[in-house]
């Protein structure tokens, strides 16, 4: 009684409020709740029952087409190996958000990971047929671009990060163009750029297929803005630091090796992981350059004939998707900067 | 240790440089080879396609190509100045509605921020798209949540202020107002300076700027007839009225810009220390002035810089026009490349527009920060 006063009838302005809030509820939450369940069509091979009078929600759409939009085009009975794909992806995230399995033996399995996925996806060993990746797609082609991104950009934007703090005037020149160069620009205008122009750039006879070449413009996208998150954790390394380590007498390579990017990467993780976020969910926009992801083979799903109609559902499913891997990445994000806090505070009342 | 930093340089240029060499030179081999020409000459040439709407500027499929981009030009900055306007005043609501005192209120900003910002801005277009041209009744029996605005499949009408003469008075009597509270509140900081006596700038600054334009608009006569849109035929005429692509883009753009906005609001609140409050109090400031001179400036020195990247982040997202078909520089260059070809140009001047506009913004957003840096404390 006394929280119920405190906190929703604290005042006039908060009473009225609460009421404002409570008659929206009441107002959306059961019509909401009759279309989504209970009126729902779950399962149906066709549209016919989600089209007739009073029928709610047409969830009979996602059941019938699951296949589809979790693999794509893939041969259907190979589908098994994109699921292998999609698992051993998903356990590689949860090993490396645990911190018991911080240590190098990780990057190994990350390595020999990528390499399985890579034979699993194109196969063309005994028992598992060849498949170009024109197939690939489905929610396992988001999850391919976003993992192979992330993997290939964060390398180069530690580099780009260090560049830009160098004091070598051309090596600086050279990186500040990179990074404001593609902050400036809308990522569409890269991916255009990948799809019309990078076959332009190459010597005749010289093509590369169309996923390679918008990983390619990802990778490029997604390394400006790591670099500035790196170098915002490069910034906040106490310059002790580096004078103790100069003190040592230790080089170039060996002082940002095992001093500066150790301490630097540490501080940066929380906002590495909303970066990740960003470019998980720009990953959808390859559907303007026609490469099959989750939300094309949605797309795709309800251009039928059969389906069409049922955006809405449609477009709820992909969002909840999106929704849970970006929300249990912010969360993990959120739990590690608090850790992080307490570590450090710890670390300070010890000393 | 010089000479291996100039080696070391050397040679990132030299390979820089050949990087662009090889590029260009095979680009221009496969530009001959495909017959495609190249430079801007296309621009003049007739553009050929309609584009569905060209406010401000009337254009028809007989204008050239670069009309045709400034059209679209054009639609771009009207769906993001008036997305800035209305997620700068979303966001702010719904941050501080997440330090609400009131439990329901807060929790409830809070699973908005939540869900707009774990959902990609694409599938949210899509998504409102989906609902608007799918589940909106036709025209005939539109809804109408407030009487005038009507929401159908052919977008939302709204209605519009009657054009009237005394408004062009009324804009003139407004600007000269904001003229005039801005020399008082220079004369009276100065005066403040010299003599340390305050002068109700903000009540008097009011006065000007509301003051004339309220003469004007009441000596007129008050004009203050709406245009509301009447079904004709099988749409909307009169008002305005708002296709169903720029509703789309301008909602879903406010929608998922204010949760970022909302955030950053919030952490610039709760970044002013309690004890400035306290502070003010103790100098027996009132409670409004505390605000506007205490923690106001202050909270502002955390919000702004993040918000002006924001307002950069909405206007770079608009390029998704692209996928609902709203006719956006974006999308007009992208049918530009697919008619004539040249691909180059058509980035380029993708490109050269979005980085102007980012780098003249951080440009601006660089002196201000340096002018609002507190004194001695390096930026």
């Amino acid at each position: 009684m006394k929280w119920l006063r405190e906190n929703l009838f604290g005042s006039w302005g908060s009473t009225l409020a609460t009421l404002g809030i409570l008659w929206l509820a009441w107002t959306l939450v059961p019509p909401f709740v009759q279309w989504a369940f209970l009126d729902a069509i779950w399962l149906s091979p066709d549209s016919r029952p989600c089209r007739a009078e009073g029928a709610g929600a047409c969830w009979a759409l996602i059941a019938e087409k699951h296949r589809f939009i979790l693999f794509g085009t893939y041969p259907y009975e190979q589908h098994w190996r994109p699921g292998v794909v999609i698992l051993l992806l998903l356990a590689l995230y949860v090993a490396s958000a645990l911190r018991r399995f911080w240590r190098p033996a990780l990057a190994l399995a990350w390595l020999g990971g990528l390499a399985l996925i890579g034979l699993l996806m194109w196969g063309g060993v005994p028992g598992m047929p060849y498949v170009e990746n024109e197939r690939w797609g489905g929610l396992a082609l988001t999850l391919l671009l976003a993992t192979f991104g992330i993997a290939f950009a964060f390398p180069i934007s530690i580099l780009l990060a260090l560049g830009r703090r160098s004091r070598l005037p051309a090596v600086r020149a050279i990186c500040i163009g990179w990074i404001e160069l593609v902050r400036g620009v809308p990522l569409i205008s890269l991916l255009f750029m990948a799809s019309v122009m990078l076959p332009l750039f190459l010597p005749e006879g010289v093509s590369i297929d169309k996923l390679l070449r918008a990983l390619i413009a990802m990778i490029v996208f997604a390394a400006a803005y790591l670099a500035e998150v790196v170098r915002g954790g490069l910034q906040a390394v106490p310059h002790g630091q580096v004078e103790a380590a100069d003190a040592l007498g230790l080089g170039y390579a060996t002082k940002t090796l095992l001093v500066i990017l150790p301490q630097a990467l540490r501080i940066a993780i929380p906002p590495l992981v909303n970066t990740f976020i960003a470019f998980f969910k720009d990953t959808s926009l390859v559907v303007i350059i026609g490469l099959f992801d989750l939300l094309t083979s949605i797309k795709v799903a309800l251009g039928e004939p059969m389906w069409s109609g049922f955006g809405v559902e449609a477009y709820l499913f992909a969002s909840l998707v999106y929704f849970v891997f970006c929300y249990a990445m912010s969360r993990y994000s959120q739990n590690l900067e608090r850790g992080l806090e307490r570590n450090r505070t710890h670390a300070l009342k010890g000393a | 240790m010089r000479a291996r930093a100039a080696a070391l340089q050397l040679a990132l240029v030299a390979a820089v440089l050949f990087v662009f060499w090889y590029v260009a030179s095979n680009t221009a081999q496969n530009l001959e080879a495909r017959k495609i020409a190249s430079g801007f000459a296309f621009l003049a040439r007739e553009a050929g396609f309609e584009i569905g709407e060209a406010p401000f500027l009337t254009y028809s499929a007989a204008d050239s190509y670069a009309r045709a981009l400034l059209v679209g030009l054009i639609n771009t900055f009207r769906v993001a100045l008036i997305g800035v306007v209305l997620a700068t005043l979303l966001g702010t609501l719904v941050g501080l509605a997440r330090l609400s005192r009131n439990w329901l209120l807060a929790k409830l900003a809070a699973l908005y921020v939540e869900v707009m910002r774990n959902v990609p801005l694409l599938v949210q277009l899509f998504f409102l798209y989906a609902v608007i041209t799918e589940n909106f009744p036709g025209p005939r029996d539109a809804l109408s949540p407030l009487p005038g605005v009507f929401l159908s499949n052919r977008g939302i009408a709204l209605p519009l202020l009657a054009p009237h003469a005394a408004h062009a008075w009324l804009g003139a009597a407004l600007a000269a107002g904001a003229v005039l509270a801005w020399l008082l509140a220079r004369w009276a900081r100065r005066r403040q300076a010299f003599t340390g006596q305050p002068f109700p700038v903000f009540a008097a600054g009011a006065a000007l700027v509301l003051g004339p334009p309220l003469a004007v608009f009441l000596a007129a006569g008050a004009p203050f007839a709406l245009a509301r849109p009447e079904l004709q035929g099988f749409n909307f005429a009169g008002g305005a009225n708002l296709t169903p692509e720029f509703a789309t883009l301008l909602g879903g753009l406010t929608l998922y810009t204010a949760a970022f906005i909302a955030e950053i609001v919030r952490a610039g609140v709760q970044a002013v220390d309690r004890g400035q409050f306290e502070a003010a109090y103790s100098l027996g400031l009132p409670r409004r002035r505390t605000m506007r001179l205490v923690i106001l400036p202050q909270a502002l020195r955390v919000i702004i810089p993040p918000l002006t990247s924001q307002y950069l982040n909405l206007t770079k997202n608009s390029s998704l026009a692209v996928a609902i078909g709203y006719p956006d520089l974006v999308s007009i260059a992208n049918t530009t490349m697919n008619q004539t070809g040249q691909a180059i140009e058509g980035i380029a001047i993708i490109m050269g527009v979005y980085l102007t506009i980012s780098l003249s913004i951080s440009a601006l957003m660089n002196w201000y920060n340096r002018r609002i840096a507190l004194k001695g404390a390096r930026a």
